[in-house]
């Protein structure tokens, strides 16, 4: 860290440590409170106004006049949206279905990128950024790609997987109802895998390494290494990467958009919850109770979140 | 390090680690491959190796396709991402400094809003928020694909733990002692000071953006505001419906895609080193 070296005046007198911590009298409280202000300006736009909007919409509902005029007005339902809503087995069924996904796909992705981190832990030198970099290749493609890119090598037409198993008398379709979930969990793993990694291999770095050395030295074997010390350690970066999957998981659109282009039979239009939303928002247009929807959905997400907090804290201690 | 590990246990790690890079690597030279083939040799020829080098054709066509709307969708994409995170890196940058060096009433609550905001799934916003856009006339412009990636509040996050690690107090008090003013300092000092920090929130805000999908789906509709990821979704879908165009829409889809690949790309390699630390640091929230 480079300080300012020129001379000051006069050698400041030693003050008290704790007092001085923030220097803020009122006015360069104010200031402090500028710089943060086009932020909150945003916030207010992005995030606030947003919230309270959806919440207010959630509220109301488009209703035909009665006056057998046509057009429709707005009328006040109270909380007849989420009435409907919990009890609305299209969204908890799309609501299931990536809770089931997550299941198994998360746990899947988990341990490859654990074992990865792991394997590149006990790799050394040049080789080992190497494979680094290699590894993260998915992480440089843009999403939209990555999908794009296994959906044509999923395709019976141009795809190498439908080829190769054919040579063992296989007929492979990767667009069937059942395989397209492997298909899904597939690329999400493999877009995955690499990010997982890096931040399960960054904890991995901060085991001291004596501590395995000395474990060598009483004559432990790699796997007990990883076993005993290893995993323990990186737990709570397990625990963070698999929540940010869960609810990225509860979020998916984009993947199964792309999917849905080559098999709306089994994506249908409101696969997951997102999807449904979109889908009552844009395509029947009906604002109020798709808001109903997505103020559902940010609860489970937020409820999903802190229970998912809750057990992993627990378990840490 | 590692001196210690067995020949055996080293030959087995360079298997695995062989496996996987297969694997992570394997789709991306498909899609390199397949990106210089006609249509034809897409269906008949290896998937996994090169037949007639078809690629220049398959370039002209992207970018002779309705007067060469790729390129215009590939600077749509670089003016959002780019512009919107340069503007969101300076706005987080100085929100971080106000909230990490600053006392004022109200400071402690508005660190928790930022924090609280993460547990709010940012799909559920884009819906309310495309109304109110469409309220105030922004549906359909850069803005509304533009603001939302101005406010960050992760960004905000990371600049705070990087300035309380990085700006000491003693050297601010210094600055105001030699006479500077507030917006000096944090001009001529702070953001100096904040470079790595700045480059990592920029990178990560960047990547975001570029794969971002659901808010220009949601706030664009004419196709000349696309990004490439909305083009290049649209080729497909034109690639399922229409089979009498004269356009093989499945060749340029595969050479679209990889040239979108080539910018996002490019700019995580330049600051590899950012991304590394960024995303390492943002698995310690």
């Amino acid at each position: 860290m480079v300080l300012d070296t020129r001379p000051v005046a006069s050698p400041l007198p030693p003050r008290p440590a704790r007092r001085k911590r923030y220097p803020g009298h009122a006015v360069t409280g104010l200031k402090g409170f500028a710089f943060t202000a086009p932020f909150f300006a945003g916030f207010a736009l992005v995030f606030v106004a947003p919230f309270g909007y959806a919440l207010y919409q959630s509220l109301y509902s488009e209703q035909l006049s009665s006056d057998g005029l046509g057009g429709s007005r707005t009328v006040f339902v109270g909380l007849s949206n989420f009435t409907r809503a919990l009890g609305d087995g299209d969204y908890w069924t799309s609501i299931l279905r990536v809770c089931v996904f997550a299941l198994i796909q998360i746990p899947v992705m988990l341990g490859l990128s654990l074992l990865a981190a792991l394997l590149l832990d006990l790799a050394t030198g040049r080789r080992a950024r190497l494979f680094r970099l290699g590894l993260l290749v998915p992480y440089m493609i843009p999403s939209i790609v990555a999908t794009l890119v296994w959906l044509y090598l999923y395709s019976p037409r141009l795809g190498p997987i439908t080829r190769a198993t054919a040579w063992f008398g296989a007929d492979v379709n990767m667009f069937s109802p059942n395989l397209l979930w492997i298909g899904i969990g597939n690329l999400l793993t493999w877009v995955g895998i690499g990010y997982n990694m890096l931040i399960i291999y960054g904890s991995l770095r901060s085991v001291p390494r004596e501590l395995f050395e000395a474990a060598r030295l009483d004559g432990a074997g790699e796997l007990r290494i990883a076993w005993s010390i290893k995993i323990p350690h990186v737990r709570s970066a397990l625990v963070l990467t698999g929540m940010l999957a869960i609810i990225h998981m509860l979020q998916i659109f984009a993947e199964p958009l792309v999917f849905r282009v080559t098999s709306p039979e089994t994506v249908t239009a409101g696969f997951t919850p997102i999807m449904m939303i979109y889908n009552l928002a844009f395509t029947q247009g009906n604002y109020n109770y798709a808001a109903a929807l997505s103020v559902l959905l940010a609860v489970v997400v937020g409820a999903v979140s802190v229970l998912f907090y809750r057990v992993s804290s627990r378990e840490a201690l | 390090m590692n001196e210690t590990v067995s020949p055996a246990t080293r030959r087995t790690v360079a298997i695995g680690l062989t496996l996987y890079l297969i694997y992570s690597v394997a789709p991306v030279w498909w899609l390199i491959v397949n990106s210089t083939k006609n249509s034809r040799d897409l269906l008949l020829s290896n998937g996994l190796w090169f037949a007639d080098l078809d690629l220049g054709r398959n370039l002209s066509q992207i970018f002779d396709y309705q007067d060469g709307i790729f390129l215009r969708w590939a600077g749509n994409s670089l003016l959002y991402s780019g512009v919107g995170s340069l503007v969101g890196t300076f706005v987080a940058l100085a929100a971080g400094y106000g909230l990490a060096r600053f006392a004022y009433p109200g400071r402690s609550f508005s660190m928790a809003l930022v924090v609280g905001s993460f547990l709010i799934p940012y799909s559920m916003l884009t819906l309310p928020l495309y109304l109110l856009f469409s309220k105030i006339g922004l549906v359909g412009s850069a803005w509304a694909v533009l603001i939302p990636t101005f406010v960050n509040p992760f960004s905000v996050y990371l600049a705070k733990v990087y300035v309380e690690a990085a700006i000491p107090v003693e050297l601010i008090e210094a600055a105001r002692i030699d006479g500077a003013g507030e917006v000096r300092i944090f001009l001529s000092i702070v953001l100096r000071m904040l470079t790595t920090a700045g480059a990592t929130v920029f990178l990560l805000a960047f990547v975001a953006s570029w794969n971002g999908f659901f808010l220009p789906v949601t706030m664009l509709q004419e196709s000349d505001t696309w990004t490439l990821s909305l083009g290049l979704y649209n080729w497909l879908r034109q690639s399922q419906v229409s089979n009498a165009s004269t356009i093989d829409f499945t060749s340029i889809v595969i050479t679209g895609s990889l040239l979108s690949v080539i910018p996002l790309a490019a700019v995580m390699l330049a600051l590899q080193r950012f991304w590394r630390t960024g995303v390492t640091l943002g698995a310690v929230k």
